[in-house]
């Protein structure tokens, strides 16, 4: 089942000779005895039974609602668990996903495993320590500031007595409350926590011993495919089943209303029988043109306002005296492009459905499937196996609906294998963003007020419909759901009259959810652009402007524009360079954002080469200064940052998605290209470690610098200012070639 | 009709269909996990493996086009069982984030080091190109390589 | 006492003279003195908007494809052309001055166009195709100069070229030059289209179409009254331009294929083509469309149009060779038998495929070993290269699979010898 990852499990009795007390925690909190215990597990977020539990041997379980998605968070989430308990990372193992037995600390997104879900098992494990130590006191007859702990075995300090977590709880609940007041360690103390960790499921993926949802099986498991519709919304006319049967192995076809899949005894015969099998469909048409999709996004009905900041009174301000500035932003719609198509193993038993994935949300999913399939909630389990990378909701609970809905028709386990033609056709989507700014600047060049309007579709990080329950015509949620993207509309500049106003739109052409850093990437991309604009329209150099703007009482943010400074060498003058001469010019820019306006400080400056004659940008070198409070894993923390640097270089340069009025039309990596390896940039990165402050997330506000830093350094290189990610050759050129005449050699 | 063929310099024989791309029979027959589907297409280079020591998609690569030729997977680089020297070098830099892409970039960069064992930077990306990574571990993944061609520690 | 020349001997003495004088005079009727070099402050300045326009004749005359080496800059040349008489190196047209064309005035690059002499008076072999490029008009040769004068300068030493004897001796072009180069330009024809006019101008001049797709004579130039009936380009067949092919290509097909490399219901161009169609799609689009008006006019094609062409697959055929139908199911039918007869990677069915059909098997054999690649990081049509994947053998069953399955015509009898010609 779901692997495990910690090292081999070793005995912690290490010849203490205690004396082995079997005794109930439960007793001594005048409850039950241990043999009154319910069968089941707790899931309960405010009980300590929920997070983790020790066995006879003094094994940990910690039972995490937050699953690592290639992230690195099981191994954090070990090192949390394991300095709190004083426990070796060695004792510790993480059931992560897994409704049955996990808790619901809502999905993994938002970068908030570490922050949210991380203090929560913090806290829960404080407790628990704390729960012990009382216990081993008053067994000890002292008070427990007597005791110390270290690798699981308590001591008194005066010598007189050792009890083990396994002597005092092992395998039995705690039936204790999660204390939000019980102290955790003092971060001085940390013999895990900040230390660069080597990732525990790491050298599995090197040696093949891993095992991915890709790789997960079931005895009597089939081999399903699914055969989508050539256009959204066309309607299954025919199909014709002799049309496969030459192909060896076919277990059923399996149809439901709009709905199409095979099922057969070998995974090639289903995907042969997904190729070859003969339908027709009626033809749809629901897309809107894509090159009439900016005003398509202009004209989409708004459904209402929201006011994200509003200081002072910037539309009277622009339109009084002053110089102007304005602009329009856009930003393409992208998929999540999982290197790993999406899959999922299904089965029904006695009516239960339990449902394997890679989603990120499980215990959305189950809520979900449950609907669905006119099930009730305890009917239906959903538990997490690493997939590849999502970068959000893909297509993983798409396929686990799949696989649902063809286990149920067969009455066997069935496991479904998204195409690469399904993931880039139909996962859903980050919609496209429509940006206008102005700003005014008065004669002392000061900017006095600054103004946008986000066009943006209606929605928040909700669940997204399962294609399958839509095809199939059955019960679903219908809500749009493109996630927090309001986020980083407002900036954190000190102009004295703002106001940010997102437009939140009926509809969006395709199924919407949230690829990485949703929203804030779009937004920072235009607010830094524009900052940048303004900068060059009064002949500042860009990052002092930026420093000149930003509140003096945020230290910290000022921090990381200093290092920034320093680590890229930033030479102090406006954009563009002068002169700009030859066909390849080379350029810098840079960006900042405190991510969300409350918490991750990033700050990121690019060089570029930018070819004139035909438009291509090299990215050559990326820095980063990266603040996130308190590091678990700096190892950890530095692959993030890489990891959202090259991503988002390669959203930037490459990435859009094409259709045309029925379908996607770039439904593979040749007809959606990514970043490739002589193309990726060299990145330096700076960590500002602050161990004492909050614990911040770090797996997405470094991508939502990664546009505007690239566009404001080719302008900084062409004196052209890129406003539409992404920057095709086609588009650079374009704009390269209406803009004013570049200086004679 | 059974079909022989050598993995990991095990013989197998294989009862399947004969047009089954050697990707599905290295996971499903034998089950392997190193190989990977990643596209089904040639594309992506998930399903590296080495065909008589040339790395080779093996999702285009039928069962009854192999023949005698020797296939390697992941799991016929270790040695004893333990991670051979650019295993241990990915490791030792860290360089996988989900990972799924790896077994496909160590296939690969192990047959550029057998080739040439001391590359460049230039030629290891250029090499490493049709190899196609989502998550943005190129960076990590270009140190390992260098690291078990020169030996030498780079600090990430 | 001396003897007396044989009659034998006389008559060889008087054709040598002869020889040696057609030679000597063809050399003193092709003869060019130098053009004195020039420094870089003595070349005028070019604006950005010629540059540009520069840039975009550049790319109509694909210059890169030959004068950029596989791991070489761009217009730095070292590029092996493999003719009938051995390889030619491309040579560096960078503005170096040591290495490149940096000491060329214009005078000297119009003269190269025109007249196929360099700078110091060498006649240039003819693999440089002058007897197109001569076509061109100066304006469009001084633009196109101006655009060469402002790349990069790459210091790069060109190899010797690898030339049989005589054909190493240069004054031998001149006597090709008397029998081949016509330094005409092209007459406007009123009848027909400013577009269409524009297009020949391009075709015939930089575009030099023919260059390929006409078949050469013995001595490597161009057949009069041949032009577009087919011909080679680097081991590939260049498929004539002036019959119907397959199906009938309309002028909206030409221009989206040359302009990116695929259409729907043609497939992907590939090898030598493919790096056309890529320098294309860096000219301007009209510009595209005149070719592809002028190409579209040189057959009188009154064919079906493709969308009612019958498919042409025997599926018989599956059923004969079992072990390549295996393959052919496994290793093509993901991307090629796609629904509604395109696929994955924009393969379409190859019962649209000219290749198949044609006399030689030279096209399928490279298109299976070598792949397609779009241009690096740009999307576009593909193909996995099967090198290494698939046999030699399997290769030559697959071929032969793919003629029988998707025609009816006989089997080629050219595919191992294609096969071993990639091997060499």
């Amino acid at each position: 089942m779901n692997g495990r990852f910690a090292p081999s499990r070793r005995d912690l009795l290490q010849g203490a000779g205690a004396c082995v007390v079997a005794f109930s925690l439960a007793e001594a909190a005048g409850g039950a005895t241990a043999q009154d215990l319910p069968p089941s597990k707790s899931v309960a977020l405010d009980q300590v039974d929920a997070f983790l539990a020790i066995d006879d041997k003094g094994m940990v379980t910690i039972y995490a609602g937050k699953v690592d998605l290639g992230t690195g968070v099981r191994t954090g989430l070990t090192q949390i668990a394991a300095d709190e308990l004083d426990v070796p990372m060695a004792s510790v193992e993480v059931i992560q996903g897994d409704t049955a037995l996990t808790p619901d600390q809502g999905p993994t997104y938002g970068s908030l495993s570490i922050q949210n879900g991380g203090v929560q098992i913090r806290q829960a494990a404080a407790t628990a320590r704390a729960a012990l130590l009382d216990q081993a006191a008053a067994r000890l007859g002292v008070a427990p500031g007597d005791l110390t702990v270290a690798n699981g075995v308590i001591t008194a300090k005066s010598g007189n007595g050792v009890f083990t977590y396994a002597e005092l709880i092992g395998g039995k609940h705690f039936d204790l409350k999660v204390n939000p007041a019980a102290p955790t360690k003092n971060p001085a103390d940390y013999k895990i926590v900040g230390k660069p960790i080597e990732r525990l499921d790491i050298p599995g993926k090197l040696t093949g011993e891993f095992t991915y949802i890709q790789d997960f099986r079931v005895p009597g498991m089939l081999h399903g495919r699914v055969v989508r519709p050539p256009a959204i919304g066309a309607r299954l006319e025919s199909v014709d089943e002799s049309s496969i049967e030459n192909v060896p192995g076919i277990v059923k076809i399996v149809r439901d209303g709009n709905f199409l899949g095979v099922v057969a005894l070998s995974e090639w015969s289903a995907v042969r029988a997904a190729r070859e099998i003969v339908t027709t469909w009626s033809k749809s048409e629901t897309l809107p043109e894509q090159g009439k999709l900016w005003e398509h996004v202009r004209t989409t009905k708004i459904l209402k306002d929201d006011v994200t900041s509003n200081i002072g009174d910037a539309p009277s301000v622009i339109a009084g005296e002053g110089k102007k500035l304005s602009a329009t932003y856009d930003f393409a719609i992208q998929t999540h492009g999982s290197i790993g198509p999406s899959c999922a193993v299904s089965a029904f038993r006695g009516g239960k459905l339990i449902s394997w994935s890679a989603s990120q949300a499980t215990h959305n999913l189950r809520k979900q499937l449950a609907l669905m399939f006119s099930l009730p909630l305890d009917d239906v389990r959903c538990v997490y196996v690493d997939g590849s990378g999502c970068y959000g909701r893909n297509g993983h609970e798409d396929a686990a609906a799949d696989a649902a809905l063809l286990a149920k028709a067969v009455g066997e386990p069935v496991r479904v294998q998204w195409s690469r033609a399904d993931e880039h056709g139909w996962d859903p989507k980050g919609p496209p963003t429509l940006i206008d700014l102005r700003a005014n600047i008065d004669a002392s060049d000061t900017v006095t007020a600054w103004e946008s309007e986000f066009f943006i579709p209606q929605g928040a990080a909700d669940d997204v419909d399962l294609v399958a329950a839509t095809l199939a015509d059955l019960p679903a949620e219908h809500l749009l759901s493109p996630g927090g993207i309001i986020n980083d509309s407002a900036i954190g500049y000190k102009f004295a009259n703002i106001r940010t106003i997102c437009h939140r739109l009926e509809r969006t052409p395709f199924r919407a959810s949230w690829i990485r850093t949703p929203g804030r990437m779009q937004n920072t991309f235009a607010n830094e652009c524009f900052l940048d604009e303004i900068a060059a329209a009064v002949n500042a150099d860009p990052l002092e402007f930026r420093v000149n703007y930003t509140d003096p009482a945020d230290k910290r943010g000022l921090d990381v524009l200093d290092h920034l400074a320093r680590l890229a060498k930033w030479e102090t003058r406006p954009s563009p360079q002068k002169p700009i001469t030859g066909n390849l010019v080379k350029g810098r820019g840079c960006s900042y954002v405190k991510y969300e306006l409350v918490r991750t400080y990033i700050g990121a400056v690019a060089e570029v080469e930018v070819d004139r004659a035909t438009g291509e940008i090299r990215v050559s070198k990326f820095y980063v200064v990266h603040d996130c409070g308190q590091i678990v894993n700096p190892k950890g923390v530095k692959a993030q940052i890489e990891g959202c640097v090259i991503q988002t270089v390669s959203r930037a340069l490459k990435e859009e998605l094409t259709f045309d009025r029925s379908m996607v039309t770039s439904l593979d990596w040749a007809s959606y290209p990514i970043l490739t390896f002589p193309e990726v940039p060299e990145i330096e990165i700076e960590l500002i470690d602050r161990p004492t402050e909050k614990l911040w997330g770090a797996g997405e506000p470094t991508a939502a610098l990664i546009p505007s830093s690239i566009s404001n350094a080719v302008f900084d290189a062409t004196g052209v200012r890129l406003r539409s990610v992404p920057f095709k050759r086609g588009k650079v050129k374009a704009a390269l070639q209406s803009a004013s005449e570049m200086d004679r050699r | 009709m059974p079909i022989a063929i050598n993995v990991n310099d095990k013989s197998h024989v294989i009862y399947a269909e004969p047009s089954t791309p050697l990707l599905y029979i290295l996971r499903n027959e034998l089950a392997l996990h190193g190989p990977r589907f990643g596209c089904g297409l040639g594309q992506c280079g998930a399903c590296t493996v080495h065909v008589d020591g040339r790395p080779t998609f093996s999702c285009i690569l039928p069962l009854a086009a192999v023949g005698e030729r020797k296939i390697t997977t992941l799991e016929g680089l270790l040695e004893d069982g333990k991670p051979n020297k650019l295993q241990q070098a990915f490791i030792d830099e860290q360089a996988a984030q989900c990972g799924y892409c790896i077994s496909g970039m160590v296939m690969r960069g192990q047959a550029l080091l057998r080739a040439n064992p001391s590359p460049t930077d230039s030629e290891i990306r250029n090499y490493m190109r049709p190899n196609l990574c989502r998550c943005g571990t190129h960076a990590a993944i270009l140190r390992a390589i260098k690291r078990a061609a020169t030996g030498q520690e780079k600090r990430s | 006492m001396p003897s007396r020349p044989t009659t034998i001997a006389i008559i060889l003495a008087a054709v040598l003279a002869a020889g040696v004088l057609l030679v000597a005079g063809g050399f003193a009727w092709t003869w060019r003195p130098a053009i004195a070099p020039i420094a870089d402050n003595e070349r005028p300045p070019a604006d950005e908007q010629t540059i540009r326009h520069g840039a975009e004749l550049a790319a109509i005359g694909y210059c890169n494809s030959c004068h950029q080496a596989a791991e070489g800059k761009p217009y730095a040349g070292g590029r092996a052309i493999s003719t009938p008489f051995g390889t030619i190196f491309s040579s560096n047209i960078t503005p170096d001055a040591e290495t490149g064309i940096g000491g060329w005035s214009e005078a000297a690059f119009q003269r190269a166009m025109h007249e196929g002499v360099d700078r110091t008076g060498r006649q240039l072999y003819p693999a440089f195709p002058y007897d197109h490029f001569t076509k061109a008009t100066d304006d469009d040769v001084r633009t196109l100069y101006a655009f060469l004068m402002s790349q990069p300068p790459v210091h790069s030493v060109i190899r010797a070229n690898a030339l049989e004897f005589p054909l190493n001796f240069r004054p031998m072009v001149a006597g090709w030059k008397i029998l081949f180069l016509r330094e005409t330009s092209l007459q406007q024809d009123d009848s027909k289209s400013p577009q269409w006019n524009r297009g020949r101008y391009l075709a015939e001049g930089l575009g030099h179409c023919g260059g390929c797709h006409t078949p050469r004579n013995i001595l490597g130039a161009e057949i009069k009254g041949s032009a577009y009936v087919g011909g080679t380009a680097e081991g590939w067949n260049a498929p004539p331009l002036n019959s119907l092919a397959v199906q009938k290509w309309t002028i909206d097909q030409i221009t989206e294929y040359l302009s990116t490399g695929w259409t729907r219901w043609h497939g992907a161009a590939a090898g030598p083509m493919a790096i056309v169609t890529q320098s294309l799609a860096q000219a301007q689009s009209e510009e595209v469309r005149a070719i592809a008006t002028y190409i579209a006019s040189l057959s009188s094609q009154t064919g079906t149009a493709p969308e009612n062409a019958t498919s042409g697959d025997n599926k018989q055929v599956a059923k004969a060779s079992a072990e390549v139908a295996a393959i052919f199911s496994g290793a093509c039918s993901n991307c090629h038998d796609g629904r509604d007869g395109i696929g994955p990677s924009k393969a379409v069915s190859i019962a649209l495929s000219a290749a198949v059909r044609q006399s030689g098997s030279a096209n399928v054999v490279r298109v299976i070993i070598e792949g397609i690649q779009p241009v690096p990081g740009m999307p576009g049509a593909y193909m996995p290269s099967f090198d290494n994947v698939l046999t030699d053998q399997q290769i030559a069953s697959l071929a032969d699979y793919v003629r029988a399955r998707y025609t009816n015509e006989p089997q080629w009898k050219d595919v191992r010898q294609e096969i071993a010609k990639m091997r060499q």
